[in-house]
């Protein structure tokens, strides 16, 4: 922060009352960045793939359980399908954190919102606070999200970007592994599926993304949402990448590694005498 | 043109006397002859044999290209080269080997020492200092004392023959491990060394753990065995995600 100044004339008060953003430390990061060898943290993205389709009255969702960071698997089995309401969910892809908090916080304004009115959310209020709140953010939050839920008005399926753009759409995929999850979808979907096949056609399309794109990998979670049942998670579906090969390693022997010092503090005393008085 | 100051035509050079000249940023032009395909290889050198491993998938950015391209060329009937980095460096590099190894035979009427393709290995990367192959060789053979032998290198030539190593994606997990098993780094008790088999075994364990947490490395694996009977090959399968 800057150091406080007597203001030297009425704009400097204008200015000093102005309000608004300070983008002070932006400039000192970008400094930073360019001229000393300091690297701003990294956020863990994970390279995904995310999908969801909308059928008669049911809405399915579905997702890879890859984390990466840079080359790294961070997280094999890691959950991209978020709990919003009862009758809401929603797949995200991107900022790990972003997508967390940013799901997590909706989900607490739709109880909020669902005790105060005495109603079942509806989707399209998520997709407009979420919208909202991404736009505001000018696409430094980053979530991609697929959001699915049945309401009082039905099936719905939407597409969020990070800047804040919407899509309703029957059927749709978002990530890093989107295009070879399309390319399924949009070779086999059809509105008259039935909620098993909905379901295979999700985890084909998942599949795809997973042994395809280099970001995404290891396991299927799907989501059914429901009118009368809601939103139920089915976690692992399907497992396409158990280990294949494991060598039996023989145990390291106790002792192997060298003890350099050995040192036992004793913190607490216990007196051993106890004295019994009437 | 497009009101911007054109330099070298005398008529538009710019003059002191104009108040309204600037400077203009120059025209920079990015070239980018390099790319990284992945992949991982090691090399483990015994008593009289020698272990080289590695996985065959090559990919670039978030794509797989195929899930079956060795890394791995045999240059002798005791020598391999596996290389990582640029894939079509690496096949440009073996090429030029194997093409000055006939020369070497034709010279000298028998096959170049696994010492001998070492120090040519290097002397062809140096060669290029100022416009790198960008390839990370690990050469390995049996030598001319029957000796396993396994030579780490870099991108522009400096080598050194050492007991074990890796290069490519996966190398850092790698080299974890085989410090571990092979060299017993910081190991008081004293455990019986690996024999021709368990090494074999220790390197199929080492490319799937890799393959479980690098995302370039994976498909399948394939690892060739040198040793007084010549070079054995076998494949196995890695996960394809």
């Amino acid at each position: 922060m800057a150091a406080v100044e007597e203001p030297q004339d009425y704009l400097d008060v204008l200015q000093s009352h102005r309000g608004g953003f300070s983008f002070e430390n932006c400039k000192r990061n970008a400094y930073l960045a360019s001229q000393v060898a300091i690297k701003p943290p990294t956020a863990m993205k994970s390279g995904t793939t995310i999908c969801g389709i909308q059928l008669k009255d049911v809405v399915i969702l579905a997702a890879d359980t890859r984390s990466t960071c840079g080359p790294m698997v961070a997280d094999k089995n890691c959950e991209k399908l978020h709990f919003i309401a009862k009758n809401v969910y929603c797949a995200g892809a991107g900022t790990a954190a972003d997508l967390q908090h940013t799901t997590e916080m909706m989900e607490s304004q739709m109880e909020l919102l669902r005790m105060a009115t005495g109603t079942q959310p509806r989707v399209c209020t998520v997709v407009r606070r979420l919208s909202s709140m991404l736009f505001k953010y000018q696409g430094y939050v980053g979530c991609a999200l697929v959001l699915g839920g049945v309401d009082v008005t039905g099936p719905h399926l939407f597409q969020i970007y990070p800047h804040g753009s919407t899509d309703k759409l029957p059927f749709t995929s978002m990530g890093s592994g989107s295009l070879a999850a399309m390319a399924i979808l949009e070779a086999e979907y059809n509105e008259n599926l039935s909620v098993e096949e909905g379901k295979k056609l999700v985890a084909k399309a998942i599949r795809a993304g997973i042994f395809n794109d280099l970001g995404s990998g290891s396991n299927v979670d799907v989501c059914v949402i429901t009118k009368d049942v809601g939103g139920t998670i089915l976690r692992n579906f399907e497992k396409p990448n158990e280990r294949k090969f494991r060598a039996k390693h023989a145990a390291f022997p106790i002792g192997t590694t060298p003890i350099m010092k050995q040192e036992i503090t004793k913190l607490v005393s216990v007196e051993e005498d106890v004295v019994m008085r009437d | 043109m497009n009101g911007a100051h054109r330099f070298g035509s005398k008529c538009d050079r710019p003059k002191a006397t104009d108040i309204h000249f600037k400077m203009q940023a120059p025209v920079e032009h990015r070239w980018s002859p390099y790319a990284d395909n992945g992949g991982t290889c090691l090399g483990v050198a015994g008593e009289n044999f020698v272990v080289v491993a590695a996985d065959t998938r090559l990919s670039q950015g978030y794509s797989i290209h195929t899930r079956n391209c060795s890394k791995v060329t045999r240059l002798t009937d005791k020598c391999v080269i596996a290389s990582c980095g640029m894939k079509s460096d690496a096949i440009t590099l073996h090429k030029h080997l194997k093409a000055r190894l006939v020369m070497y035979e034709h010279q000298h009427r028998r096959q170049a020492s696994v010492t001998a393709i070492a120090q040519m290995l290097s002397t062809t990367l140096y060669y290029k200092r100022f416009f790198p192959y960008y390839t990370f060789n690990v050469l390995c053979g049996v030598d001319d004392e029957g000796k396993g032998a396994v030579y780490h290198y870099d991108a522009i030539g400096s080598f050194e023959r050492v007991p074990y190593t890796t290069s490519g994606s996966g190398s850092a997990l790698v080299m974890s491990v085989l410090d571990a098993q092979i060299d017993k780094e910081n190991q008081t008790i004293d455990t019986p060394a690996l024999d021709k088999a368990g090494i074999v075994e220790l390197c199929k364990d080492v490319l799937s753990s890799v393959g479980e947490r690098d995302i370039y490395t994976g498909d399948s694996g394939e690892i060739f065995l040198i040793d007084a009977a010549g070079i054995s090959k076998t494949e196995f399968d890695l996960k394809l995600d």
